[in-house]
């Protein structure tokens, strides 16, 4: 059955607001949800009147990353699933689109952050967490490669030290560890995080909004002029992630709820 | 004053004769009226002595998005041929002066073969190139499988033939499809400052570099280099050669006249 309103648009005052609406799923990425997600950053980009974005989660979650229920990922036929595919279709033009769009991009973390989900708020222009908010490099515990962005969007944002051990180890970050590692722009307390995420939208619009978008298009220039191609190079080697046993045990496991064991293939 | 033609817009701005082409709502896709009016301005430039570039443009969103499908939809072998419409295109070929594209946005199909057609092309950043022919169970017509090929080697050509794909303006910049990349705002910009700089030179030299180099597209090196030579002495019989070389020993900028 076809779930609704898994995606909210407001638009109030300049400012563009979407809401990923799963709470019981913490807003894990399903394939409706990331077309729609794409075709919201669409609208807001088209939409002359909004001059600044602000991405939030409903209930506890910001977002789980992608829902390994979704239909590009399950494994339920007999053939593996491709995430390269998948990521090249669903996830990478969302990064990309949050990137290219020359208006700022607010991301209003409200609860764990985690795969995808974490790659979501990294590519946004600014991070404003709830103290209660927390970031997880997910994706080797279930045996993939960090993908949406991660691997160059953590190693250009903090210390590559810091960053290959996330990806590598997938330790869950309070919002306090991710601000103090320089992920975050602010840490709030959950009851004024949307408040404060308007405060700063408003500022921007108020603000020199073509100096702005232009200083964002040198800014991506500087930092982020192979998105594209370092985009693909994530989705090839999931790709590759994705065929393995060791993905198909991680997955099981985490379903079953017990240690996965890895083979290493 | 700006001559508003049918499908395109000429103008005269100082040296530079400059083509817009003007079908927005199809995206600029290119039918025969409108290459011949680009053809006929490009003619009139080459004998207006005061236009010494041409540029050819289309809008932000496409400088050509293809040719006009619909006009050769329900085309057959004998009729497409019999219609010739192609000579059009080969006539630019002939144009003396140097044209540069200025291309922003999309630049497909014919309108990729269009900017190939001319000397040089200034992309903006959201420029994208590409052959599609494939998809419609077709092959570029106007030039598309030889200037392309000659342009970025042969296995990229035949990547972006075969597949139809498309390349964005840093890729065909790294190809060597383009000459310079700039924000969107300013593509135009830039190929008029290219334009008023070749404008300074004397236009019998530009005329013979030109000339000269085109012709590496249908000789041998050796008859190549024979033709650029012949063309270097010629120039010693110009004015602009004496003042060019007057200039450079007396340490000045040359006034170039162009006799």
């Amino acid at each position: 059955m076809a779930e609704e309103n898994i995606l909210l648009i407001e638009k109030n005052n300049g400012i563009g607001t979407i809401t990923l609406n799963r709470p019981d799923k913490l807003n894990a990425f399903s394939d409706e949800l990331t077309f729609k997600l794409k075709d919201a950053l669409k609208e807001m980009e088209r939409d002359s009147t909004v001059k600044a974005v602000i991405i939030t989660g409903s209930g506890r979650g910001f977002c789980a990353g992608a829902d390994l229920a979704s239909r590009s990922i399950t494994m339920e036929s007999a053939q593996k699933p491709s995430l390269g595919t998948h990521l090249r279709h669903r996830l990478n033009p969302i990064a990309v689109k949050i990137r290219q769009m020359e208006k700022p991009i607010i991301a209003a973390v409200n609860g764990v952050a985690a795969g995808a989900g974490m790659s979501l708020a990294l590519v946004c222009d600014f991070r404003i967490a709830a103290e209660e908010a927390s970031f997880i490099q997910a994706f080797t515990k279930i045996g993939l490669v960090p993908d949406t962005g991660s691997t160059f969007l953590l190693s250009r944002l903090i210390a590559p030290t810091k960053s290959f051990e996330l990806m590598m180890l997938g330790d869950k970050l309070s919002s306090k560890e991710a601000f103090e590692l320089g992920l975050l722009n602010k840490v709030v307390p959950a009851a004024d995080l949307m408040k404060e995420s308007e405060a700063l939208a408003e500022r921007l619009i108020g603000g020199a909004t073509l100096a702005y978008a232009l200083t964002k298009r040198a800014y991506n220039r500087a930092v982020f002029h192979d998105i594209e191609e370092l985009l693909e190079y994530e989705a090839s080697l999931q790709e590759i992630a994705g065929r393995s046993d060791d993905f198909m045990e991680g997955v099981k496991a985490f379903n079953e709820k017990r240690q996965p064991a890895y083979k290493g293939r | 004053m700006a001559d508003v033609k049918n499908n395109i817009i000429v103008d005269i701005e100082g040296p530079i004769g400059l083509i817009t082409l003007n079908r927005p709502k199809v995206l600029n896709a290119l039918n025969h009226e409108l290459m011949a009016e680009v053809v006929s301005a490009l003619e009139e430039f080459d004998l207006n002595e005061e236009v010494r570039v041409s540029i050819i443009t289309g809008n932000e969103k496409a400088f050509a998005a293809g040719a006009d499908i619909k006009e050769m939809s329900s085309e057959s072998t004998v009729s497409i041929m019999l219609k010739n419409n192609f000579a059009t295109w080969d006539k630019i070929r002939l144009i003396k002066k140097p044209i540069i594209a200025a291309v922003s946005g999309f630049a497909l199909g014919g309108g990729c073969e269009l900017a190939m057609t001319c000397d040089i092309i200034i992309a903006s950043e959201t420029a994208q190139f590409g052959q599609p022919e494939i998809n419609l169970g077709v092959i570029p017509g106007a030039g598309g499988t030889q200037r392309l090929t000659r342009l970025v080697g042969k296995h990229k050509a035949m990547e972006m033939i075969l597949t139809g794909s498309m390349i964005s303006a840093n890729e065909a910049k790294a190809y060597g499809l383009v000459n310079k990349v700039v924000p969107v705002e300013l593509y135009l910009e830039e190929a008029k400052k290219m334009a008023a700089e070749i404008a300074k030179k004397s236009p019998l030299a530009v005329r013979l570099a030109k000339e000269s180099i085109m012709k590496t597209y249908d000789s041998h090196i050796v008859d190549g280099l024979e033709f650029e030579r012949k063309n270097f002495y010629m120039l010693f019989s110009s004015q602009d050669q004496k003042e060019g070389m007057q200039a450079f020993l007396e340490k000045r900028q040359p006034a170039f006249s162009g006799r």
